[in-house]
């Protein structure tokens, strides 16, 4: 398919702008640009027809089944989708006074306090653009709060099943990462963890239930372990769609928490973002948090800048304020009933995991939590048939793939999350794909080598585009290719 | 959290979770029998005790859509936006015209509700839409590389400033005091973490003075400024970067894509970092966001970017493709040694830009500068206040008021009009000083209104 820039004929284009009888610009000939850039000039029904093809070379969860373990690819509602287009929110301006934007103060701060009482916890700041954010947030207040009390830790305790954004974080918060091994059963090894807390403890960083999918059994002696230590613990939210209303990091000892509202409250993805990291803290933490605050005096909603302990900010104005109207649409959808969203994701991948074990390893025997992982080390042992070769199969039965090779704890790994909104006759469907790969994996594994066919292309030279880096149309001077 | 229910009228509870949920209960009893546990409770089983919720979460009963539809509509309602008044509210954010054709193709699901591209083969088209973007912003940067998206304006500058630090070995950054005030507290928040020193660089009658740049810029990893600044003003952008680059700093230009149909691009006088937020350029004001910043490099740079690049290449039988490139930089690959956390960037936003961008072309571009251009021009001719600097301007023009600009403003608001952003909110010894923004959405009798209404209060 041609690039937009392939389609372009000097003198083309779409946009009219108002005729306006205005001075001429003053510009001083020192800042004026000489060479126009060369943006695209299509017209507006290629302009369409261009991004409606491009649309039709992408899946998304609208398209069809999306099990991509750890993101929690759930329905995305229609209703939130027009929620943020009504005028009084899609065209507010965030330099508007407050007294001018009340409705939008109250929707943040209705939505803080949903989730207070979501996490267990007594202040949130909705400020973080994303889960990783929201990581540096904490990291960066932890920090903060052990510098006004004059201790010096700088250690973060993070287990080998974590996301790798935990590890980023830590080192952009100018703290240092300590690793501790996770046991047989798929829970923190505790002795190891007791070895490595010390009174260089800042804290630790925990999802629960891990990107295994398992519920750690024991979550009340991790976190009290590091707050003996004097540190304080840090709940990575990614995996919160298992546990609303049923547990709530507050109460397993978790000190700071982030939310991703792409994940568990139904923002959707976009193709990459955006999403939204609000984090939630105990209330000694709350002086730390971002600014502005959103504050509430009796029915006036106002935003608080003076926080002198405050970190500051980490992003522009309150936060991505469409991303709040979503994920406040969508909550107010269930109410006290959230426990039925999570109850029925963990049905449904106990359901899929109970027949998937047929035919794939499973590493740690346990009922899963929202997700779970399998293997295809015993296909790739006995076939040549890798996690990465069901993975681009799947394709060709129409379904997207699992997120694979992660956790690194896991060789071959398949991390399997089909969420609370699927119909039992896609958890079949998926089953029976899965089964197939594996039954095909025996008796005709070229099949899945050369897979996937059903796609616009097949497997890319992924080496070629690191080697020989093209990271932008360069026109006249753009590789001829097919 | 129980007025909402007073405010609602009684809200039936019952089936309204359903909508979302396609298990019937017959479903939900075979899929417990298959999994061999009697009940859902029994899938909980590992949650000790001490952790499990005894009691139903204390939230507000559930709505149906209907009721959520009046209670958004109800919320909205207490808000005064754009098209309520006549606004010339900016100050980082714009109210630009965003085309019908940028929502059509935003509200195609298969880009709405994909997740990060990480299986090309399947995501083809968003990989190419985003090859597309790098492209727009590196063309209208005068770079040679542009990620993904970063969060906004203000993180990228962060970002720039991380990649600075590691790039030079310098421990100190200058941001004028010209940028965004928004901006610079960003970097303040982002530096502790890095351990960055952040100087800020005065303001000489509306700019930076490039000799005492050069001077604060010794032993500096960047020097950051605003092209055009937070007061509207031309920068000598320039004469900045030659003063950043001779004493080895990385010069860092934050700017309005929107300018770069007029102004040089950072690229082309020397700037090895473009930055900036690219809401005017097709994203809605959504009271602060999402939005989409971007971030534009030159060519030795690229394996210290953050965030996610896509490059092209070829599949199995040669044909072209787009893919996620470059990936040992990103965290899932470097965990604690990558060159940033991020993962989930502003993709449907930058997708929002290139629709736009390819909307205007480079004739609109041109057209949309020299619009804005002029209507600021047109202001400083008809209103009757002294504008704060004699400097050339782009689309932004602060004036001196007789009273304190938050009096102006509200007594102007009170006429229907809302004449801009009181200066004294971040900037000392500015209280009676206004800054007024001119988009393609105002005309020249809007002008004359905005002029009657500041002489109507005293302005």
């Amino acid at each position: 398919m041609e690039l937009i820039y392939e389609k372009s004929k000097p003198g083309r284009r779409a946009a009219v702008l108002p005729r306006r009888t205005v001075p001429a610009a003053t510009i001083p000939s020192e800042l004026r640009r000489s060479a126009p850039p060369r943006l695209a000039e299509v017209a507006e029904p290629d302009l369409v027809r261009h991004f409606t093809e491009l649309s039709t070379r992408n899946f998304g969860i609208d398209t069809g089944f999306y099990p991509l373990g750890s993101c929690t690819m759930k329905h995305n509602p229609r209703a939130n989708e027009r929620a943020v287009e009504v005028p009084g929110f899609r065209d507010l301006h965030p330099h508007q006074d407050a007294d001018a934007a009340q409705g939008a103060l109250e929707l943040m701060w209705r939505l803080q306090e949903i989730l207070a009482e979501v996490t267990g916890l007594d202040a949130v700041s909705l400020q973080p653009a994303a889960g990783s954010q929201g990581e540096l947030t904490g990291l960066l207040l932890m920090r903060a709060y052990f510098e006004d009390r004059g201790e010096h830790r700088s250690e973060v305790i993070i287990p080998d099943t974590a996301h790798g954004t935990n590890p980023a974080s830590v080192t952009m918060a100018g703290l240092e990462l300590v690793d501790v091994a996770t046991d047989e059963r798929g829970n923190v090894a505790l002795d190891d963890l007791r070895a490595k807390v010390s009174e260089h403890t800042a804290g630790l960083m925990l999802t629960n239930p891990s990107t295994l999918g398992l519920f750690d059994e024991g979550i009340v002696a991790i976190t009290d372990t590091i707050h003996e230590a004097g540190g304080l613990c840090y709940y990575d939210g990614a995996n919160l769609n298992a546990v609303c209303g049923i547990s709530r990091p507050g109460d397993m000892g978790f000190d700071v928490v982030h939310i991703n509202l792409h994940k568990t409250f139904s923002q959707p993805h976009g193709g990459g973002g955006p999403g939204g990291g609000p984090i939630a803290v105990r209330g000694f933490l709350e002086p730390f948090l971002p600014i502005p605050a959103v504050t509430r005096d009796g029915d006036r909603f106002d935003l608080d800048a003076h926080r002198p302990l405050s970190i500051g900010k980490v992003r522009g104005f309150a936060g991505p304020f469409g991303v709040f109207i979503r994920s406040y649409a969508y909550i107010r959808r269930y109410g006290p009933r959230l426990r039925e969203m999570s109850e029925a994701a963990v049905l449904n991948a106990n359901y899929l995991l109970k027949h998937l074990r047929e035919a794939y390893d499973v590493p740690y025997d346990r009922i899963c939590m929202h997700e779970f992982v399998v293997s295809a080390q015993s296909l790739k042992r006995n076939h040549g048939i890798t996690a990465l070769d069901v993975a681009k199969r799947l394709m060709d039965y129409g379904f997207h793939p699992p997120t694979i090779y992660f956790p690194l704890v896991v060789a071959e790994a398949l991390m399997i999350e089909p969420t609370e909104t699927e119909a039992k006759e896609t958890l079949d469907a998926f089953v029976q794909a899965m089964l197939a790969i594996a039954e095909e994996a025996r008796e005709q594994p070229d099949q899945l080598h050369e897979a996937p066919r059903s796609q616009p292309v097949g497997r890319l030279d992924e080496v070629k585009a690191v080697r020989e880096p093209v990271l932008r149309y360069l026109f006249e001077g753009h590789p001829r290719r097919e | 959290m129980t007025d909402a229910s007073a405010e609602m009228g009684s809200s039936p509870v019952g089936a309204v979770p359903a909508s979302f949920l396609a298990l019937t209960s017959a479903e939900r009893e075979e899929m417990l029998a298959a999994i061999g546990v009697s009940s859902v409770e029994e899938l909980f089983a590992d949650l000790p005790s001490a952790v499990v919720l005894e009691r139903t979460l204390e939230l507000d009963p559930p709505l149906s859509e209907v009721e959520l539809s009046d209670h958004i509509e109800t919320l909205a309602s207490r808000n005064v936006h754009t098209g309520m008044e006549l606004s010339f509210l900016g100050a980082g954010m714009y109210d630009h015209y965003v085309p019908a054709v940028v929502d059509a193709v935003l509200a195609r699901g298969e880009f709405l509700t994909a997740y990060t591209p990480y299986q090309p083969e399947m995501s083809q088209g968003i990989l190419q839409a985003i090859f597309e973007f790098q492209t727009a912003i590196c063309e209208l940067t005068g770079l040679d590389v542009a990620n993904a998206s970063g969060y906004d304006g203000a993180t990228v500058a962060a970002d720039a400033c991380f990649m600075a630090k590691h790039a030079t070995g310098r421990a100190r950054v200058v941001v004028g005091q010209t940028v965004s005030p928004q901006v610079r507290q960003v970097i303040r928040t982002y530096a502790r973490g890095f351990e960055l020193e952040v100087i800020e660089a005065p303001i000489r009658e509306g700019v930076l003075d490039p000799h005492e740049v050069g001077r604060l810029a010794v032993d500096a990893a960047a020097v950051i400024f605003q092209q055009p600044n937070f007061f509207g003003c031309l920068e000598p952008a320039p004469a900045l970067a030659a003063a950043a680059a001779s004493a080895g700093a990385l010069p860092v230009a934050h700017v309005d894509l929107l300018s770069l149909g007029l102004l040089q691009a950072p690229g082309d006088y020397g700037c090895a970092l473009a930055i900036g937020e690219g809401q005017g350029a097709g994203n809605r004001l959504s009271y602060g966001g999402p939005h989409y910043g971007f971030l534009a490099a030159r060519q030795d740079l690229v394996r210290r970017m953050p965030g996610r690049i896509v490059g092209e290449t070829v599949d199995v039988a040669g044909r072209r493709a787009y893919v996620l490139t470059l990936q040992t930089r990103e965290q899932h690959i470097r965990r604690e040694k990558a060159t940033s956390n991020i993962t989930t960037n502003q993709t449907l936003l930058a997708l929002a830009g290139l629709v736009y961008l390819s909307w205007l072309g480079p004739a609109g571009l041109r057209e949309l500068g020299e619009l804005c251009a002029g209507l600021t021009e047109l202001a400083k001719a008809t209103l009757d206040v002294e504008p704060l600097f004699e400097q050339p301007t782009f689309k932004e023009l602060a004036v001196r008021t007789a009273r304190p600009a938050l009096d102006v403003v509200r007594d102007a608001r009170a006429l229907g009009v809302n004449p801009g952003y009181p200066l004294g909110r971040d900037y000392e010894g500015m209280d009676d000083a206004l800054l007024i923004a001119l988009t393609e959405r105002r005309s020249p009798e809007d002008i004359e209104r905005l002029s009657a209404v500041l002489t109507e209060v005293g302005a």
